[in-house]
């Protein structure tokens, strides 16, 4: 990639990483963040979200590669020379400035000096306006937050970076966060580069997602698509839960391959196979939990042709509400998770029952089967 | 789906509540408190008033000194002894300065840039206290001495020339000049000064110096806009640490110095110990008490710290 002028405000990382010694935190790395973009770097902790994201920020060098700005490459400069700004984990906010000092910062290391009407507008932004006058420690979680984001977006940067931002608000605030996050993003228009370890949060949010593992991206697309069509089982288990059969692949037939597991046949659209599938060969198949139907053996026969079923006893179920979760043995997968939403319940399908699972074949995705079915479930939980 | 609609058993019938036991803990406080309180008493507050009078007496010590009420003592012994008290001030002053100027940047490395050396360098600040003050004063004397390696060379340099211009050392000596008084006074209270501020600035969140980073500042201007005024309560604590009892030494300006460097705890030392005047040892102590008062009061106030510790 070539360092010339980029007419575009993307965030281009070309070749980046950084090790530490012999540890590898971020292997070379290409990334390209379209301006204007709510991109999510979503991975459990030490899979190097971080370092990438200070690397962009100048606050960690890269061991190599570029950064290149809008087609600027500002590898080599610190980080008070990039059009960067970054709200950091737990806000970092300056304790012995008030809230509308810490906004102003910004603007006044660049030799602006009448802040008062930016400041005043930036924190009607985020709606703190009455506070200006207060010192951080006294606000709550959330409006420190919102401080920390208004002391960044005041500097109308290229890109701002989130370095996990609510990882320290509780739960129903960092709902209410997300939300308010998006609403700047989309008000502003400046990209946003997020960094965090909740899946939830990511697909909320992003546009992008990149699910990073061990220092390297493992896959990248929308939340949708990613949920959809994982290519590996980290992305599988880290993204929601997931439950694997090991098949082998008996044959081929127009767009699809019908696989063999255990006694039965089980069917999965080429398209959604990302892994070579040659007859005879095995495949992990995939499918989630909201898929499948649940249906007591003795009503085996009402279910309808051309569903992939599988048979199993059930081992535990909870009720949890608005669905109830299922945990289903079965001799080709052993803790089937199945999510069954409590719209007519089957009194019978208890703990003990023999049960059918079925789900429409559209609904199978493929993955090469010589990976750990269980890879990023620890990270995910 | 039996289990939904039975009732939940019953809970096991709840015992009954245990009376609040009897609040023993409210006299714990105080009791706490007692050996700290008599400590005071016994050993701030009486010889305070003991003092205090003594201040406001007079006689001789042949006849016996009675209370008269005599406050005219505070004014002759200010009359008198006024240039000491400028004299100390400005001294410890120099000495406090001097101090921050030398304790910061240490401090500074020590709490950031010091890595697995930290405890090392702490310990080697901490390390002349295992020594008597009168013994590392008397050192001083040997590093300052008439004709020794330091003056010699301080006087090759021409330092000696601007230093005697100023005021500061007589001749080619260093000894028994302001000088080696103010020396004796920054060496022996530094670690005063390296403490509290490496306290506090350890205590500032490494985040504040990448936030202001990268919110455009420089090096320097983090420092002078975050880091610094974080530090303040260090520099404060440090400063009083420094000054109050430097205000009131008398051994530095009696082994480094000659009459001309004499200092209030000189005085203050002599009338006590050598004429017997004790009323006027004791307003002296009074006087210099107030004035520290006064001073630190001032200090604090316009330093502004109290939003920060």
């Amino acid at each position: 990639m070539t360092n010339k002028t980029d007419p575009t405000g993307d965030v281009r990382l070309t070749g980046i990483s950084k090790t530490y010694g012999a540890f590898t935190a971020v292997h070379p790395l290409d990334l390209t963040v379209p301006q204007g973009s709510f991109f999510a770097l979503l991975g459990a902790s030490g899979c190097g979200k971080t370092t990438t994201l200070r690397m962009i920020a100048g606050l960690e060098e890269p061991s190599a590669g570029t950064v290149s700005l809008g087609g600027q490459d500002v590898t080599a400069l610190p980080p008070y020379k990039r059009p960067v700004n970054t709200v950091f984990q737990s806000y970092a906010l300056f304790p012995h400035l008030d809230i509308f000092e810490n906004v102003a910062f910004g603007l006044r290391r660049r030799g602006i000096k009448s802040v008062k009407k930016q400041v005043e507008e930036m924190l009607d932004l985020v709606q703190l306006g009455e506070q200006a006058r207060k010192k951080p420690h006294q606000l709550s979680g959330g409006q420190q937050q919102r401080v920390a984001v208004a002391r960044a977006l005041i500097n109308h940067p290229k890109v701002l970076l989130l370095d996990e931002p609510l990882g320290a608000l509780d739960l129903k605030l960092r709902r209410q966060m997300q939300l308010e996050l998006k609403r700047i993003q989309t008000e502003v228009g400046i990209t946003f580069i997020h960094v965090t370890h909740d899946q939830e949060e990511a697909m909320t949010m992003a546009d992008t997602v990149a699910v990073m593992n061990a220092g390297r991206v493992e896959q990248l697309g929308s939340p949708a698509d990613l949920y959809e069509n994982p290519r590996t089982t980290f992305v599988a288990n880290f993204l929601g839960t997931s439950n694997f059969i090991e098949a082998e692949v008996d044959s081929k037939s127009g767009e699809e391959i019908v696989l063999k597991a255990g006694g039965g046949k089980l069917v999965l659209p080429e398209a959604r196979c990302s892994a070579p599938a040659t007859t005879g060969g095995k495949v992990l198949v995939g499918v989630r939990p909201e898929k499948i139907s649940l249906t007591h053996a003795d009503d085996a026969g009402e279910i309808p042709d051309g569903r992939n079923r599988i048979t199993g006893r059930i081992a535990d179920s909870s009720f949890i509400g608005v669905s109830t979760q299922y945990v289903v043995d079965s001799p080709v997968c052993t803790d089937f998770e199945v999510y069954a939403q409590n719209i007519d319940r089957d009194p019978r399908l208890v703990p003990g029952a023999e049960v059918v699972l079925h789900w429409n074949p559209a609904h199978t995705f493929g993955l090469d089967a010589d990976q750990d079915a269980d890879a990023g479930v620890e990270e995910a939980a | 789906m039996s289990t939904l609609t039975e009732a939940p058993p019953p809970l096991a019938p709840e015992a009954p509540e245990p009376k609040p036991p009897r609040r023993r803990g409210r006299w714990t406080p105080y009791w706490l408190l007692l050996p700290g309180i008599l400590w005071l008493l016994v050993f701030f507050a009486l010889p305070m008033i003991y003092q205090a009078s003594t201040s406001v007496q007079t006689g001789s010590l042949e006849e016996g000194y009675k209370v008269t009420w005599h406050f005219a003592t505070y004014w002759d012994a200010l009359s008198a002894y006024w240039p000491q008290f400028v004299r100390s001030v400005l001294y410890a002053g120099t000495a406090t300065i001097l101090c921050l100027l030398l304790g910061y940047p240490l401090a500074y490395l020590i709490a950031f840039r010091a890595g697995r050396w930290r405890n090392l360098i702490m310990i080697l600040v901490i390390a002349p206290f295992f020594t008597s003050f009168l013994i590392r004063t008397l050192a001083w004397k040997t590093i300052l001495a008439d004709g020794g390696p330091l003056v010699g060379a301080l006087d090759t340099l021409h330092v000696l020339d601007v230093t005697g211009w100023l005021g500061w050392t007589a001749g080619d000596r260093v000894l028994a000049t302001p000088l080696a008084v103010v020396c004796g006074l920054t060496y022996n209270f530094l670690p005063f000064m390296i403490l509290p501020l490496y306290t506090s600035l350890e205590r500032i969140d490494g985040r504040l110096h990448e936030a202001a980073g990268d919110l455009y500042a420089r090096p320097w201007t983090t420092f002078r806009k975050v880091t610094f005024p974080l530090s303040m309560p260090g520099v404060v604590s440090g400063t009083l640490l420094t000054f109050i009892p430097a205000t009131g030494d008398y051994v530095n300006a009696d082994l480094l110095g000659s009459t001309d460097t004499r200092m209030v705890g000189n005085v203050i030392q002599t009338q006590f110990l050598r004429v017997l005047d004790y009323p006027t040892a004791a307003a002296l102590s009074f006087i210099l008490m107030a004035a520290i008062l006064l001073m630190v009061t001032l200090y604090i106030r316009r330093s502004g710290t109290e939003d920060l510790v």
